[in-house]
């Protein structure tokens, strides 16, 4: 547990065992100003130093002109899920840690109805991606990385050709999924087993259903994937309103995005937008 | 368990002689600074070893915190005047008699006269388990040891608990509630002045805390207007013991009757959960009612509304119920005949 140590806060249980009890609070801070840090260095890289987007291969005049209009990106269900996951997700952040920064409410409640709204919508985007979208859109395939090495060769300025474009999700995307589903479902898992031990409709109150040890891991899992989750919303956020986002932003509020704006960072190859279904497509998400 | 060593850790003593000046190690101190009035509440901590402050800031020789002043709005009580001057003043006596006995209830004679109003008021829960150093929620743990299938909560809460289960152990606390009073706190902002009902919170506002004050914070002034003088009053405590003791609940009412109709009431109680409750719902459903035990009957039944007993502490139910109908309806029904 040594490495827990700095970052914990321990006590003695009745018994004279210590036990972890909760995250050290000073985290909060440390992941909002690691979230703050990335946006600036980001921020300032792009307006300063990053040189122009450049993918492989020339857009596809022919194909453009048999493209309709608008993109469907993003189906009425996926974006009612991802709406209903954010609106959850950042009740969830407020009321766990403004509390702890100073302003006093009754949170509890809030926090954990907020929580079983973000694991029913969870389970849902986990049925629904399984079986009705491309379950594998989202996960990195051996292209994403192939098209990762020349991106950072390129960085770092070796000769590499340009990247291809994009299929329906760039890699930041899947790895930002994926650090999702890890702090996201760490703060569900242990989440649900904590609802036992405040008063909820859901089941009695049972403080004994685990030891004092692993309640206290329990609490500090939950609390790292929280202090994870400011700064990974943070960075979503940034992303959602930076300029040359905004199409992908819009397509998550109106589920579709520009012709031209696809064409130019989509490769049709990649990701083929089911047209004939404008309300839907297999590769949502 | 704690065990009582009776050396305290070493802290600095400040003694400070005005209260801009304990106002002023308060704020350079904060969360490392306690605030000690009649000692009675802070030397049980200090001697478990169990809170171990930096600074301990000792009220004890700040004149202008004691004192009984009448004013032409109603009366000034010093946070630092003693439970025994509360008890003793003539215009309280006279006037706010419910704050007489109150305070009269409160802990033992010694106790009462080296204990404070202040204190009183702001004296932290007796939860055993809290008490005993346990990493509980109030603690800033993450278990309430009190509100267990095999805890013993016989003094617990019935109402409001979250996560927590302690009780708010004031006996003035209900009585200056049902009087009215506004308590005047310095804070880092200046004066503040809330109702005595806003000065208490519950643990789902914060588990760790009884009152408002925040750390830098320090409550000088209780005052109480004549609004409620020579009104009807009721006060009673049940506790096990007749004397030196918490109470397992304690009911405070003030009501305003025309013939024997309720006209203007207002009714606390504690004990029962984490802040004295004011009965609101109470009090409207019995003004323009008659003072009798059936109203009584109907107001004890509406208290109880939404309790939720421990393992251990299910009297508590019928105990409020009948205390809130005694304090309206009176306790001639309930009088020894024998």
């Amino acid at each position: 547990m040594g490495i827990l140590k700095p970052i914990t806060q321990w006590a003695a249980n009745p018994w004279g065992q210590n036990v972890p009890i909760h995250i050290a609070w000073f985290l909060i801070w440390v992941a909002a100003t690691a979230g703050l840090a990335f946006l600036i260095v980001h921020a300032v890289y792009l307006r300063y130093f990053a040189r122009a987007e450049k993918f492989e291969g020339e857009v596809p005049q022919m194909l453009a002109a048999a493209l309709p209009r608008r993109i469907p990106r993003h189906s009425l269900a996926a974006r009612m899920f991802h709406w209903i996951m954010a609106a959850a997700m950042f009740t969830l952040l407020f009321t766990a840690f403004l509390p702890r920064v100073g302003i006093q409410f009754d949170w509890v409640t809030y926090h954990w109805i907020a929580g079983t709204v973000l694991t029913a919508s969870v389970i849902f985007h986990v049925i629904h991606a399984s079986l009705w979208l491309d379950f594998w859109a989202i996960w990195p395939d051996k292209d994403d990385v192939g098209d990762a090495k020349r991106r950072v060769r390129r960085f770092i300025g070796l000769p590499a050709p340009p990247p291809r474009r994009f299929a329906k999700y760039p890699l930041e995307n899947k790895l930002y999924h994926g650090a999702i589903i890890v702090t996201g479902l760490s703060a569900i898992g242990t989440g649900v087993f904590m609802m036992s031990r405040v008063r909820t409709v859901f089941f009695p109150r049972n403080p004994y259903l685990f030891s004092d040890m692993t309640w206290g891991l329990m609490y500090v899992l939950h609390g790292l994937a929280g202090v994870g989750l400011i700064a990974l919303v943070m960075i979503h956020v940034y992303f959602a309103v930076r300029p040359e986002k905004r199409d992908i932003t819009k397509s998550m509020i109106f589920g579709s995005m520009r012709r031209e704006f696809y064409l130019e960072h989509y490769d049709p190859e990649r990701w083929h937008p089911e047209l004939s279904r404008p309300e839907s497509s297999r590769t949502d998400r | 368990m704690a065990v009582i060593r009776d050396v305290m850790p070493a802290f600095e003593l400040v003694q400070p002689t005005s209260v801009a000046d304990a106002q002023k190690v308060l704020q350079d101190y904060r969360a490392d600074a306690w605030i000690m009035a009649g000692g009675l509440d802070s030397f049980d901590w200090l001697k478990d070893r169990i809170k171990r402050p930096k600074v301990l800031v000792d009220l004890s020789g700040i004149a202008e915190l004691r004192g009984i002043r009448t004013t032409a709005e109603g009366i000034e009580i010093g946070a630092m005047t003693t439970l025994t001057e509360v008890v003793n003043h003539p215009v309280i006596r006279d006037k706010f008699s419910l704050l007489t006995e109150g305070a009269e209830a409160a802990a033992s004679p010694q106790i009462r006269n080296q204990g404070t109003i202040g204190g009183n008021v702001t004296q932290d829960a007796r939860c055993w388990y809290y008490r005993s150093g346990w990493p509980c929620y109030r603690a800033g743990g993450n278990m309430c040891y009190a509100d267990t299938p095999t805890a013993r909560n016989r003094e617990h809460a019935i109402l409001h608990a979250d996560r927590c289960v302690a009780v708010n152990p004031s006996d003035s606390a209900p009585a200056l509630i049902a009087l009215d009073a506004k308590f005047v706190m310095r804070t880092n902002k200046g004066e503040r002045i809330v109702d005595a009902e806003d000065y208490f919170i519950g643990p789902d506002i914060d588990i760790t805390r009884l009152h408002i004050l925040k750390p830098g914070d320090l409550l000088t002034t209780i005052r109480i207007p004549y609004t409620w003088a020579g009104a009807r009053f009721y006060f009673e405590k049940v506790r096990d013991r007749n004397v030196w003791d918490f109470p397992l609940l304690n009911v405070a009412s003030a009501m305003q009757l025309s013939g024997n109709i309720i006209e203007r009431v207002r009714i606390a109680v504690n004990g029962a959960a984490a802040r004295p409750l004011r009965l609101k719902a109470v009090e409207d459903q019995v003004r323009g009612k008659p003072a009798t035990a059936s109203t009584g009957e109907m107001a004890g039944q509406l208290a109880v509304r939404g309790a939720i007993p421990l393992q251990f502490n299910a009297y508590k139910i019928p105990l409020m119920r009948n205390l809130v109908k005694r304090a309206i309806g009176g306790v001639e029904e309930a009088k020894w005949v024998s």
